[in-house]
C-alpha cells in the first residue's frame, strides 16, 4: 500500500466511524427526548398518555396534600387557565414550595393527573423554569376563572 | 469610598487592557521595537487594577457594606467570614470579576514566565489576551458592574446557602482557571497564525500551558461533581445538565489540544488540526460562558438571567470564535504538515484518540442544543435526559478507553504492535477474568456492559502500570512527561471502573421513618434513632441520628440534617455520608410526613470515590509531565525561576 | 506536485466549514436571545380578572396592633395601595426599599397583608427593614390572599377611593414600575374626585 491509499483508508475509517456514532446518538436522541407540555395542553388532551413528557408550571397554594407518614403526595401545577393534580412519591426538592415554579417529569396517567417520577426546582429563588414563563405568557382563555 | 475605587481600578484595568492591545498587537504588525516594551508594563497594570477591583469588593464583603448592591444581595451579618470571601462570586457580576482577575493572572504568568519567546511572539499572544481582557472588562462595566450603589438596607439577603460550602468557595476558581486557561493556548494558535508559523518549538511553548489549564479544569469539575454529590444531587455525581456540559465540553477539547500538541511537538504534524483545537477549546469555553449567563439553556445552575448580558456575550463569541476561524480558514492551509506514518503508529491512534474525543463532545454539545434548537425553531419544547447521554456517549468513549491501552505501547511513525500486542492480549485477558471473579463474588450477578466498563478500566490500568515498570526493569530513564501520561491513564482507567460499578450497582430508596424504626437495604440496617435541634451561625435545623450497622455490627453513625437559612428561608438538605474505599452510604432527611415520620433517602453507593480519584489522578499526572525537563528554560537564562514554567506558575 | 495542490484546494475549503458551522450556530443563539427577550415579562403580563372590580372584602387582625382589625370597610372612601408579602418571600424584601420610598413619599397609602407568615418573624422583619406599611394585616390562613388571585408574593394591587381595583402588579416593585404603572393610574383616579383626600 502506497502511504497515500493508507492515509486515505484511515481517513475512510474515521469517517465510518463518526457517522456510526453519529446514527447511534440520533436514535438514543429520539429515544430519550421528552417533551414540555403545559396544563392547558394536557387538559386538551394534546399530551400523550403513556410516555415520558414533563409538565410544569407554579405549584397551586394550598393544594399539597399528603398522607400523615406516608411519602405519596399530590399537589397541583397550574398555568392559571387550567390545572393538572401531580402525584409522587418519593423526597421533594428543597425547594419546592407552594406557589414555586417546578417541573415535574413523569406520565399521564388521565386527563387530569400526572403521575411523576421527578420533580425538579430550581435552587434559585427568583427562578421560574423558562417553559413555565412562556406558557403563562400566552393569553388567557375566555372565561378563565381567576 | 472604597467601591468608588474598586469601581475606577477597573476603568484602568480597562484603559491597561486598551494599551495592551495597541501595542502589543499594532507593535507587531508594524514592526515598532519601542511600542512592544509597552507591552509587559501594560500587563502588570492590567493585573494589579483587577486585583485591586477585586480586592475593593472583597473588602465591601468583608466589613457588610450593604450599600453595595451585590453585597447586598449576596452577604449577611451572620454569615462566616469564608463565605463572605466565597460570596464575592456567588453571583453573575463578582464570578466575572473573578473571572476577569484568572484572566489577568494568566496573561501575567504567560508575560513573566516566558522569556524565551521571540518578542514579536510574545507580544502578539500577550495582545491577543488582553482583548479578551477588554471584552470582558468592557462587559462588566457596561452590563454587570458589582460596586453599584444602592439604598443601604440594614442587613443582607445572604449568600445562596447551596453556595455556603467548602467545596463550592474553591470550586468556581479551579473551574475558572481551567476555563480561562484554555485563553493561553488560544492567544498562542492566534498569534501563530498571525506570523504563518507553526513549528516543533511553538508547541513545546504551548503545551505546559495547555496541560496547566486542563489540570485546573479537572480539578474544577471534579470539585464540582463532589460538591453535586453531597449537597445538591441528592447522591448523584454527574447529572449532564447543561452548565455541567459547558465545563466538560472544553474539557474534552482540551484533551484532544494536549494529545494532538503531542504530535506537533514531536513530528510536526497535525499542524492545522492543533490549531482548531486550540481555537476550538477556547471557543467551547465562551460557549460555556454564554450557555452559562445568557438564561438560553434550561440549568438548575445557570445565573439569573438578563438578555442584555446574553447579546453582549453572544457579539463576544462571535466575534472571537469567527475571528479566529476565519483567520484559521485563511492560513490554516497554508501551514502544511511534513512527514507520513504507517497506518499502525503512535500518530494515528492519537488521530483516533482526537477524532473520538470531539465525537464525544459533539455528543455532548448536540445534547445540550437540542433543545435550543428545537425551540427556536418552534418544533416542540424538549430536554435531554441523562438516557440519552449514558448511551450515547459510550458509543465514541468505549473504544477510546480500549485505544488508550494499547496506544500507550505503539512507536512514533511506525509501530511493530505485533511484539507487544501478545502482552496486550494477555493484559486484557487477565482484567477480564479478574472482574469476571470479582463482580460475581461482590455483586452475584453482572451485565455484559458491566464487565465491560470493568474489564477496560482494569486494562488502562495494567498497561499504564507496565510502561514505567518496563522501563525502570530495564533500567532506561524514565521522564516526567512519560510518568505523568501513564498516571493520567491509570487515572482515566480508575474513573471508568468507579463510574461503572457505582452506576451497575447502586441502590437507592426513597422511605418513611420514624425514630426507633430501621431499614435494610444492601446489606445494612439503617436504623433511626432520634432527631434533635440543632442551630448553625446563619441557619437553624434538625439532625437525625442514624445508625448503620451490618451483621450487627455498628459500622456508622450518620447525622444528616435538614436546614433553614434564617435569611432566604430556604431548606437545605445536608447529608449524611459514611466514607469508604468500596462503598459509600448516603441518608438524606427529607421533610416530616407526619407527627414522627419524616421522609429519607438512602443510598449505597458501590466505589464511588473512584470517581473522583480517578479524576485527581490525571490531575496529578498533568502535573507531573509539565514538570519534564523540557520544558524549562536553559537555568542561565533566568536563575530565578529553577522550577520551570509549570511549577513556579503554581500559587 | 498535482496532489499536493489538489489536496490544498480541498483544504481551503474544508477549512471554511468551521466558520460555516459555527455562524449557523450564532443564528440559532440570536433567534434563542430574542425569544427570551420577548418572554421577559411573562407572568406580569397576565391581567387580573379583579380590574376594575370591587376590591375583594377582608376584615384581618392586624399585624403590630393587638385587637385592631384591618378591613376594606374601614379604608372606603380614600385610595390605597394593598401590597401581599411575606418573609419568607426574598422578592418582597427587593422591593422593600421601593415600598419604604412610596411611604416616604406620602401620596397614598400602604395596606400590607402579611401573607401566611409567622407574626414574630415578620415583626422583626419590619423593625429592621422599617416598616412602610399604614396598616399591616396578618392573613395567616391565606384568605384574603385567595379571594385576591394571589399566586405568589409580592403582589401590589392599587385601589381606588371608590373601592375598585385599578391596577395589579406582580413581583418586585421598583420605583420605575411606580412611577410607570400606579402614578399615572392615581393621577387619572384623582381628577374627577378633585378634593378628596388623595
Amino acid at each position: 500500500m502506497t502511504p497515500r491509499r493508507k492515509r486515505l483508508m484511515l481517513v475512510v475509517g474515521i469517517l465510518l466511524g463518526v457517522s456510526l456514532a453519529t446514527l447511534f446518538a440520533t436514535r438514543a436522541l429520539r429515544e430519550n427526548l421528552s417533551y414540555f407540555y403545559d396544563p392547558t395542553q394536557v387538559a386538551q388532551g394534546e399530551a400523550p398518555r403513556g410516555r415520558s413528557i414533563r409538565v410544569g408550571g407554579m405549584v397551586t397554594k394550598g393544594s399539597v396534600k399528603r398522607e400523615s407518614g406516608s411519602l405519596e403526595v399530590k399537589f397541583d401545577v397550574t398555568d392559571f387557565r387550567h390545572t393538572v393534580t401531580v402525584s409522587y412519591r418519593g423526597v421533594l426538592p428543597d425547594l419546592f414550595r407552594e406557589g414555586q415554579g417546578i417541573i415535574a417529569h413523569g406520565q399521564l396517567a388521565s386527563d387530569r393527573v400526572f403521575v411523576a417520577d421527578e420533580v425538579l426546582a430550581k435552587h434559585d429563588e427568583k427562578y421560574m423554569p423558562p417553559e413555565v414563563k412562556q406558557s403563562l405568557k400566552k393569553p388567557m382563555n375566555e372565561g378563565a376563572t381567576p | 469610598m472604597i467601591p468608588e475605587i474598586g469601581h475606577l481600578a477597573l476603568i484602568l484595568a480597562l484603559v491597561m487592557a486598551g494599551l495592551l492591545v495597541f501595542f502589543g498587537l499594532l507593535g507587531a504588525w508594524l514592526e515598532k521595537v519601542t511600542w512592544l516594551a509597552v507591552v509587559p508594563f501594560a500587563v502588570a497594570g492590567q493585573w494589579i487594577f483587577v486585583a485591586t477591583g477585586f480586592g475593593c469588593l472583597t473588602y465591601a464583603f468583608v466589613v457588610h457594606d450593604f450599600s453595595v448592591a451585590y453585597v447586598a444581595d449576596n452577604s449577611n451579618l451572620q454569615l462566616p467570614l469564608l463565605y463572605r470571601i466565597a460570596g464575592v462570586w456567588g453571583a453573575h457580576e463578582g464570578s466575572l470579576l473573578l473571572w476577569i482577575l484568572i484572566l489577568a493572572t494568566w496573561t501575567l504568568a504567560v508575560s513573566r514566565l516566558s522569556g524565551g519567546l521571540p518578542d514579536r511572539f510574545r507580544a502578539r499572544v500577550l495582545g491577543v489576551l488582553g482583548l479578551i481582557g477588554f471584552s470582558f472588562l468592557s462587559f462588566l462595566l457596561s452590563t454587570s458592574s458589582p460596586f453599584l450603589r444602592r439604598v443601604p438596607v440594614p442587613d443582607g439577603a445572604d449568600l445562596n446557602p447551596l453556595l455556603q460550602d467548602p467545596a463550592l468557595a474553591i470550586h468556581p476558581p479551579m473551574l475558572y482557571a481551567g476555563y480561562v486557561g484554555t485563553s493561553v493556548a488560544f492567544a498562542f494558535a492566534v498569534a501563530a497564525m498571525l506570523e504563518g508559523r507553526l513549528d516543533a518549538s511553538w508547541a513545546r511553548w504551548t503545551r505546559p500551558w495547555t496541560t496547566i489549564a486542563w489540570v485546573f479544569l479537572t480539578c474544577g469539575i471534579a470539585l464540582g461533581s463532589w460538591w453535586a454529590y453531597y449537597v445538591l444531587g441528592w447522591g448523584g455525581w454527574w447529572f449532564w445538565d447543561a452548565v455541567e456540559n459547558a465545563s466538560f465540553m472544553p474539557w474534552l477539547a482540551s484533551t484532544a489540544l494536549i494529545h494532538s500538541l503531542a504530535v506537533t511537538e514531536k513530528r510536526g504534524l497535525f499542524k492545522s488540526w492543533t490549531l482548531l483545537l486550540a481555537v476550538s477549546a477556547f471557543s467551547l469555553s465562551l460557549l460555556g460562558t454564554f450557555l452559562v449567563r445568557s438564561g438560553v439553556v434550561v440549568s438548575v445552575h445557570a445565573f439569573a438571567s438578563d438578555p442584555s448580558r446574553g447579546i453582549f456575550i453572544l457579539a463576544l463569541l462571535g466575534f472571537f470564535i469567527l475571528g479566529s476561524l476565519l483567520l484559521y480558514a485563511w492560513r490554516a492551509p497554508t501551514l502544511g504538515s511534513e512527514g507520513g506514518f504507517a497506518l499502525v503508529s503512535r500518530e494515528s491512534f492519537l488521530l483516533m484518540n482526537n477524532a473520538l474525543l470531539l465525537a464525544s463532545a459533539g455528543v455532548v454539545l448536540l445534547g445540550t442544543l437540542m433543545p435550543m434548537f428545537m425551540d427556536a425553531f418552534s418544533l416542540g419544547k424538549i430536554s435531554v435526559g441523562p438516557p440519552f447521554y449514558n448511551v450515547a456517549f459510550l458509543v465514541p468513549t468505549l473504544p477510546l478507553i480500549l485505544l488508550v491501552g494499547v496506544g500507550m505501547h505503539a512507536s512514533w511513525k511506525q509501530a511493530h504492535l505485533q511484539r507487544v500486542g501478545m502482552r496486550l492480549a494477555v493484559f486484557f485477558a487477565v482484567a477480564a477474568v479478574l472482574s469476571v471473579a470479582a463482580l460475581a463474588v461482590a455483586y452475584g450477578s453482572f451485565s455484559v456492559m458491566t464487565l465491560l466498563g470493568c474489564a477496560l478500566g482494569l486494562f488502562i490500568v495494567v498497561s499504564s502500570l507496565s510502561v514505567p515498570w518496563k522501563k525502570i526493569r530495564h533500567r532506561e530513564t524514565l521522564s516526567r512527561s512519560v510518568l505523568g501520561m501513564c498516571i493520567a491513564h491509570m487515572g482515566l482507567g480508575i474513573f471508568a471502573l468507579g463510574v461503572t460499578v457505582a452506576q451497575s450497582y447502586k441502590i437507592e430508596k426513597d422511605i418513611s421513618l420514624a425514630p426507633g424504626e430501621s431499614y435494610l437495604l444492601a446489606g445494612y440496617r439503617f436504623s433511626f434513632e432520634s432527631l434533635h435541634d440543632v442551630t448553625g451561625a446563619n441557619w437553624d435545623g434538625v439532625e437525625a441520628k442514624m445508625v448503620i450497622s451490618a451483621a450487627d455490627r455498628r459500622v456508622a453513625v450518620l447525622y444528616p440534617q435538614k436546614r433553614v437559612y434564617r435569611v432566604q428561608r430556604n431548606p437545605m438538605t445536608q447529608a449524611g455520608i459514611s466514607v469508604g474505599p468500596t462503598r459509600d452510604l448516603f441518608v438524606a432527611l427529607g421533610e416530616q410526613l407526619g407527627e414522627e415520620r419524616w421522609s429519607m433517602r438512602l443510598q449505597y453507593k458501590p466505589f464511588i470515590r473512584f470517581i473522583w480519584i480517578g479524576a485527581l489522578a490525571m490531575a496529578i499526572g498533568g502535573l507531573i509531565s509539565v514538570t519534564d525537563r523540557r520544558y524549562r528554560r536553559p537555568a542561565a537564562k533566568n536563575p530565578g525561576l529553577p522550577g520551570g514554567l509549570g511549577v513556579a506558575h503554581d500559587n | 506536485m498535482t496532489t499536493e495542490t489538489s489536496q490544498s484546494g480541498s483544504g481551503r475549503f474544508s477549512a471554511f466549514v468551521p466558520v460555516l458551522l459555527f455562524a449557523v450556530l450564532l443564528i440559532v443563539f440570536a433567534i434563542t436571545l430574542i425569544k427570551i427577550g420577548s418572554n421577559r415579562l411573562d407572568i406580569r403580563e397576565i391581567k387580573s380578572p379583579l380590574i376594575g372590580k370591587p376590591v375583594p372584602a377582608f376584615d384581618l387582625p392586624s399585624l403590630n396592633q393587638p385587637g385592631a382589625r384591618v378591613s376594606n370597610a374601614g379604608l372606603s372612601g380614600r385610595a390605597y395601595v394593598v401590597n401581599v408579602w411575606g418573609t419568607w418571600c426574598p422578592e418582597c424584601r427587593a422591593e422593600h426599599e421601593t415600598l419604604l420610598r412610596i411611604a416616604k413619599d406620602g401620596q397614598v397609602s400602604l395596606i400590607g397583608i402579611d401573607w401566611s407568615d409567622d407574626a414574630q418573624l415578620a415583626q422583626r422583619w419590619l423593625q429592621q427593614l422599617g416598616n412602610p406599611y399604614e396598616q399591616v394585616a396578618s392573613d395567616v390562613e391565606g384568605q384574603a390572599a385567595v379571594d385576591f388571585g394571589v399566586y405568589g408574593a409580592p403582589e401590589t394591587f392599587l385601589v381606588s377611593a371608590d373601592g375598585v381595583v385599578l391596577h395589579k402588579h406582580l413581583g418586585a416593585l421598583s420605583w420605575e414600575d411606580w412611577q410607570k404603572e400606579f402614578v399615572p393610574l392615581m393621577v387619572a383616579a384623582a381628577k374627577p374626585v378633585a378634593g378628596s383626600s388623595l
